[in-house]
């Protein structure tokens, strides 16, 4: 892999997973799964190609959806798809993409926003975030590193994804005690 | 200068505020600190204001109760002046599956390790709880509290975080 390609994702695209995805159900809280840290995963394995296939898919089906990771569906693990493509707030898009293992390891510009969460489908809450993030995982499918460069919306996104592989809700990071509103807005 | 705490809670319906706030400055009451909120259905407000008697304000918001809509109470409190924090501030989330005393339980930790909560509000919606409260801890106790407070999460089935308050100066 050349280092322009390990700048990015190299064209990679949900499609070369080869295998159609399942819909699967979207557990919400307090189920546990959401609060327990997912293990990192064989990117190469099956069953992790088979729920990057059903993440993409199930993130397609719902509406409003830029984001949705493994303890979502019910799998303790370090898989989330990310796809904020179209969405208003985007800066910087990568298109649709699944990440393992994936860590943050640049964060800056630390900026408060309101977050809501399909598993938490009744409450949103104000949570700072870096709007200047580098994020690196491997790729299901082939395994490949990837370090992606990325901004604003869908640097939320990605912190949101990598949370809930570690079992934290946007919950677990709201700053204060009025920071947690009931929603109101249903897309 | 007399120093009222005032609590009005009622169905929501629109102008609680307007109606309770002209009453005040009708009467030169000054609001100070306060908080209002909409909680399952139900306004409420907690104020401080200072200038008239308690009586007087009471008997000027009698008739916004006479409905039967509205309980409002008035209590003269001892002014006192600001509170100096006592450590260092943190913010306690804790969610999972509604039960019975999980309130009690984690501020129970708290309080057991000399925390004072600042601020709280809790969440019930379907069956997931949501507690978060504004805490200040002794200085350097924070990783020992993090660590009771996760004990009592597990005890509880529900899940736990102690963060810093980080507050930018700028």
């Amino acid at each position: 892999m050349t280092a322009e390609e390990y700048a990015g994702l190299g064209g990679w695209t949900p499609e070369k997973l080869g295998l159609p995805g399942e819909v699967r159900a979207v557990v919400a809280a307090p189920d546990p799964v959401l609060s327990r840290p997912g293990p990192a995963v064989d990117p190469t394995s099956a069953e992790v190609v088979q729920l990057a296939a059903d993440l993409v898919a199930t993130m397609r089906v719902s509406p409003g959806c830029v984001g949705l990771a493994a303890p979502q569906v019910g799998v303790s693990a370090q898989v989330f798809a990310v796809d904020v493509t179209g969405h208003p707030k985007a800066v910087t898009v990568h298109g649709a993409f699944v990440l393992c293992n994936a860590t943050v390891v640049e964060a800056s510009r630390w900026k408060a926003g309101r977050e809501g969460c399909m598993s938490v489908p009744d409450l949103t809450g104000d949570v700072k975030r870096a709007s200047r993030l580098v994020v690196e995982g491997v790729l299901p499918g082939s395994g490949d590193p990837v370090r992606l460069v990325t901004d604003g919306f869908e640097a939320r996104a990605l912190q949101h994804e990598i949370d809930h592989c570690a079992g934290l809700l946007f919950l677990d990071r709201v700053a204060g005690a009025h920071a947690v509103y009931q929603r109101k807005v249903y897309l | 200068m007399n120093e009222l705490a005032i609590t009005v809670i009622g169905r929501d319906r629109p102008g609680i505020v307007a109606d309770v706030a002209e009453v005040l400055a009708r009467l030169g009451a000054n609001l100070t600190d306060s908080t209002m909120t909409r909680l399952r259905g139900h306004f409420a407000m907690t104020l401080i204001c200072v200038g008239p008697a308690a009586a007087d304000v009471e008997a000027a918001l009698a008739p916004l109760a006479a409905e039967g809509q509205l309980l409002a109470t008035v209590r003269a409190v001892t002014p006192d002046g600001q509170t100096e924090p006592t450590g260092e501030p943190y913010v306690l989330a804790v969610h999972g599956a509604d039960r019975m005393g999980i309130v009690a339980a984690m501020t129970r930790v708290l309080a057991d390790a000399g925390g004072n909560v600042t601020d709280l509000s809790t969440r019930l919606t379907g069956s997931l709880y949501v507690v978060v409260a504004e805490v200040e801890l002794p200085p350097g106790s924070a990783d020992e509290v993090a660590g009771r407070l996760t004990r009592a999460a597990a005890d509880l089935g529900v899940g736990v975080s102690l963060r810093p308050a980080d507050t930018d100066l700028l």
